[in-house]
């Protein structure tokens, strides 16, 4: 509880984002170009997927990284609500393009991996549906950001949005047990995953979420310039008034 | 490396992946240089937060003769 209340200051953030940053970059290189180095040259092909099995090492991470975008939004929704602290609500505004881009690349490349392994880009099935529905969701919630000019209000609509939009998560989790689908199920956490594909898929998986952490520790820097921004021309106006 | 008759899919994932990650970044990078442009510019001016605004130092009390 200490170190989250102490980074809840937004100058103290600033402080420690900084420091943070560039260690964060330089993980996410590392483990990318080590993950590559994996998922072409250090890994073979699969026994009957065949070559098409390297999209495993970029769709799955696109697809954990929206949806672990949505889960850190919906908290910071909760800190807007019930704190109104103005980082939770600085959280919620950096996130949504990142979760976008993310729930975008899952999308597209699930479609690519759909059409030669299922023989279709797409089909209208729980799993797939769901995401398509967490996508929307970010950008309505982008939406919401860029038309509503009040801050505080924007945050507090955005977060009641975003609790209402998390009941989608446990669908698009579960959605592959519960309902019949053409995607597979996770494979990984139940250990039906050869270890060949292992390294490759965790390299790109640590590699996108450190990825992740420096794009949002960037915009939530970029987000609380712009607020001091704002506080300083209504402090000018008001000294020119 | 032969990528095999899916080739074509495997490039564009990668690719698209290439694309939106570094389109974020690029994105990313000017938004928060212009923020910094700006605060500079408003500091430069001698604009100051209400936060970080001072009260002008009180003149040391005159020495009573």
């Amino acid at each position: 509880m200490g170190i989250t209340t102490t980074l809840a200051n937004p100058t103290r953030f600033m402080s420690y984002s900084g420091k943070i940053l560039p260690v964060t970059w330089i993980l996410a290189l590392v483990l990318i170009v080590a993950g590559l180095y994996y998922a072409f040259p250090g890994s073979p092909p699969d026994y009957q997927m065949g070559e098409v099995v390297r999209l495993m090492y970029v769709h799955p991470q696109a697809a954990w990284l929206a949806m672990l975008t949505y889960v850190l939004m919906a908290v910071a929704a909760l800190g807007t609500i019930i704190w109104r602290h103005p980082l939770a609500d600085v959280l919620q505004k950096a996130a949504a393009p990142i979760g976008a881009a993310f729930a975008l690349l899952g999308l597209v490349t699930g479609m690519l991996w759909g059409q030669p392994t299922w023989g279709t880009y797409w089909v209208w099935d729980a799993r797939l549906t769901s995401f398509l529905i967490l996508f929307i969701m970010f950008l309505g919630l982008i939406a919401i950001w860029a038309t509503v000019e009040d801050p505080g209000r924007a945050a507090r609509i955005a977060a009641i949005l975003t609790l209402v939009g998390a009941v989608n998560l446990p669908i698009i989790y579960f959605s592959v047990q519960i309902w019949s689908t053409l995607h597979q199920p996770q494979g990984v956490l139940q250990g039906q995953t050869d270890a060949h594909f292992l390294p490759p898929m965790f390299l790109m998986l640590g590699g996108y979420t450190f990825l992740f952490i420096s794009i949002l520790l960037l915009r939530m820097r970029t987000e609380i310039l712009g607020r001091r921004v704002r506080s300083m021309q209504l402090t000018s106006v008001g000294a020119e008034a | 490396m032969d990528l095999g008759d899916h080739a074509g899919f495997i490039i564009g994932g990668y690719l698209a992946s290439f694309v939106v990650i570094v389109g974020l970044i690029v994105l990313s990078v000017n938004q928060s240089r212009k923020a910094r442009a700006r605060l500079a510019e408003l500091e430069a001016r001698g604009v100051r937060r209400r936060s970080e605004a001072r009260p002008a130092a009180r003149p040391a009390p005159e020495a009573k003769a």
